[in-house]
């Protein structure tokens, strides 16, 4: 009769995992009518008073009694695995482990080569700061760095900017179709990256479709010269590559305001101005500064848009970085400029973050 | 009356899609008067609230408040505050700030400013929570801090959506009365949407029954719990005893009827009007229905079987099968002299007040 009931639980069990890991709905059809089978089959025993074993049934499916049978007689090890967080563990374990590798072996090579050093082909393991000195006091380094920030900073809130109105739009006015607006901002991105790139720069070339537009239009009589290849060339097509990364974590803040604050604090006599600077801008301050944070971070370390449109004055810190990776072969140079570069931007990120905290705090 | 009133309700109408939400409503409010909008979910009440407060524009006909038309007017201009069933309390400000919310516009200075809110949290008693974050307040202390914020505006008309919805059972009845206290204290002008009758009744000055987009019934409490409209309005509010009729006819102000099983009667219209008496009906609230105990004598006497039995504490509902009536007639006794102890099953005898019996539009 134990077992019939172990059965009646595993079988439970067995349902409830079928459920969890949505498999396909037949197999959890089976699941649910094997273990309803059984249930029955128990409760037809019990209530004519067949056991004969002297041994009270728990006749109800859902008694507390039934797991804790399962579990009597197993590991601790197993019990853990058995239990809800163990299983939320096991689920998530293989990609922590692959997210978990991919993320902490380059870290770990990058930083352990930015203490040794080169001479070209061998790399001699002896411990020292010489590439972090270079890093940090070459004005070359510095220049490429501060730049970078410069860029990658303006390009964040350039990209939030413009992606707020367009987030704000598709949340409030979006309607039903909002999933279609969402996957029309996307639509972008089935291009290549590269191909994005290169767009601009035929939009902003020396004969691209900006120049001659304005040419035919007659507003300029020769072509600008100063459209492509510099820095603004830079923001304006990481700008618009990161702009679907800035619209939706602003789109998620923006769906969670409760409309019915707007509504209060219009019957408190704000106008739409003043709603949206003390309700809307507080409230979707994390979507800000998500977003400002998704674009800022990658940006600084971009060198393929750098490459493509910057031109000699657009060269960013990435750029050098790849140089002593590739032609230069200084790795530990190359891995000392990465570890700065990474430490560098994650105070002036935590700085925005606060800075921006700050501000929520006098939107009152 | 020549007093303008405080809110005018003219022919208003709104439509969503096909489907008509408002039909035709026609309403004014007094100046300092606790009014509510009464009836079931889906009736509008909240939708003609809304229009009030500007959130809502009718389809046609206008709102007029302080004799002014009140079309295209935004919310933030109307002299109109709301208390919103979410309460809607500002969850990145602290008490002391959602109460000031409104003030900050209008540049009162920091100390008139600051005396203006510690008084309206004296007026809800939430004079310690000041420096509480919005997002870290109890139910009725939401509620609170939404009243406070809307009267510190000193409105002409406070706008209540359901405000007492989602508080518990005693916190409610505590807030119902407070409520009340407050509005006769600064006697400005409450409306009030609720689905919950014994808190129209217990506070309102007038009540509007609303039903599927039209107004069943305005009156005060007591006129519509006594003397119903409609028998829809009967049945939202409270019990009532519906009968079986023949010769039922109304001349004049009275009508007169045959009950199978209980006699003939006759009954005031008291001010109302029976357009259609084909389709009226007669009905009798249960308390105003009184068991005769044994030995005891009364005038009218009708004889029927007690077929169920509720206990309530202080009262019994019986319901008491009658020969000739189709539905078995509901008598709420107080249980002083055992009412609770009747078997079911038991012939019991009822007496009732000749003038108790309503008539209304069926």
């Amino acid at each position: 009769m134990k077992q019939l009931l172990n059965g009646c639980s595993v079988n439970l069990a067995e349902k409830r995992l079928a459920f969890n890991s949505l498999l396909a709905s037949n197999r959890a059809d089976l699941f649910r009518l094997r273990a309803r089978r059984t249930g029955t089959l128990n409760a037809g025993t019990g209530t004519a008073g067949k056991s004969g074993h002297g041994e009270e049934l728990h006749l109800d499916p859902s008694a507390p009694t039934l797991p804790v049978e399962r579990d009597r007689g197993q590991s601790p090890v197993m019990r853990f695995l058995g239990s809800e967080t163990g299983k939320g563990w096991l689920t998530i374990s293989p990609p922590l482990l692959y997210a978990m590798l991919l993320l902490i072996g380059p870290i770990i090579v990058i930083v352990a080569n930015s203490f040794w050093s080169q001479d070209y082909l061998t790399i001699d393991r002896t411990f020292t700061l010489d590439n972090y000195k270079a890093a940090l006091t070459e004005p070359i380094y510095r220049d490429l760095l501060m730049r970078s920030l410069f860029v990658s900073v303006t390009v964040a809130f350039v990209t939030v900017i413009l992606a707020y109105p367009v987030a704000w739009f598709v949340s409030f006015h979006g309607g039903r179709y909002k999933g279609l607006w969402l996957f029309v901002i996307t639509v972008p991105f089935w291009s290549g990256y590269l191909l994005r790139i290169l767009s601009w720069k035929v939009i902003l070339g020396y004969k691209g479709v900006l120049n001659s537009g304005l040419l035919s239009l007659g507003i300029i009589s020769e072509p600008l010269n100063w459209l492509i290849y510099n820095v603004n060339a830079v923001i304006i097509t990481l700008a618009h590559s990161w702009a679907a990364f800035a619209i939706l974590p602003l789109f998620v803040s923006l769906e969670k305001l409760d409309r019915s604050l707007l509504e209060a604090a219009a019957d408190l006599g704000d106008g739409p101005v003043r709603r949206f600077l003390r309700i809307t801008l507080p409230l979707t301050m994390p979507g800000i500064v998500a977003a400002l944070m998704i674009v800022m971070i990658p940006t600084v370390g971009d060198y393929v848009t750098p490459k493509l449109v910057g031109g000699k004055d657009g060269v960013m810190i990435a750029n050098a970085i790849q140089v002593q990776f590739g032609k230069a072969s200084n790795w530990p140079l190359g891995a000392a400029l990465a570890v700065s570069t990474m430490v560098i931007v994650s105070i002036v990120a935590g700085g925005i973050v606060l800075l921006l905290a700050g501000l929520k705090r006098l939107l009152k | 009356m020549t007093v303008t009133p405080m809110i005018e309700i003219r022919n208003v109408d709104k439509s969503f899609g096909l489907f008509r939400a408002l039909d035709t409503l026609n309403a004014s409010i007094r100046e300092g008067e606790f009014f509510s909008l009464l009836g079931p979910s889906g009736c509008g009440k909240t939708t003609l609230l809304r229009m009030i407060g500007g959130f809502d524009n009718p389809s046609s006909g206008e709102i007029l408040i302080g004799g002014k038309s009140m079309a295209g007017i935004p919310p933030n201009l109307r002299p109109t505050n709301m208390v919103f069933q979410s309460y809607a309390i500002f969850p990145h400000l602290n008490v002391s700030e959602n109460v000031a919310y409104g003030l900050k516009r209008l540049r009162l200075g920091r100390d008139e400013e600051q005396s203006r809110v510690r008084q309206a949290l004296e007026q809800v008693e939430l004079s310690k929570l000041g420096p509480r974050m919005g997002n870290q307040l109890s139910g009725g202390q939401r509620q609170r801090v939404a009243l406070a914020r809307a009267l510190v505006m000193r409105p002409k008309v406070l706008l209540l959506d359901e405000p007492l919805s989602a508080l518990d059972k005693k916190l409610r009845e505590q807030m119902q009365v407070e409520l009340r206290h407050l509005q006769r204290q600064i006697g400005i002008t409450f409306v009030l949407v609720t689905h919950d009758q014994y808190e129209a009744l217990s506070m309102s000055d007038r009540i509007a029954v609303m039903f599927e987009g039209r107004i069943a019934q305005i009156a005060e409490p007591k006129e519509i719990y006594q003397n119903p409209a409609t028998r829809q309005v009967a049945d939202f509010l409270g019990g009532m005893n519906f009968l079986t009729s023949s010769e039922l006819a109304v001349n004049g102000k009275s009508f007169t009827a045959t009950l199978p099983g209980i006699g003939d009667i006759t009954g005031h219209l008291a001010g109302k009007a029976i357009p259609d008496p084909a389709s009226a009906i007669i009905g009798i609230r249960p308390e105003r229905l009184r068991i005769v105990w044994e030995g005891e004598t009364a005038d009218p006497i009708i004889t029927g079987k007690v077929v169920d039995r509720n206990y309530f504490g202080e009262v019994t509902s019986l319901a008491v099968g009658i020969k000739g009536q189709t539905q078995h007639l509901s008598v709420v006794e107080t249980n002083d002299f055992g009412a609770d102890d009747i078997p079911v099953g038991s012939d019991v005898r009822i007496t009732y007040d000749r003038d108790a019996f309503v008539i209304m539009q069926g």
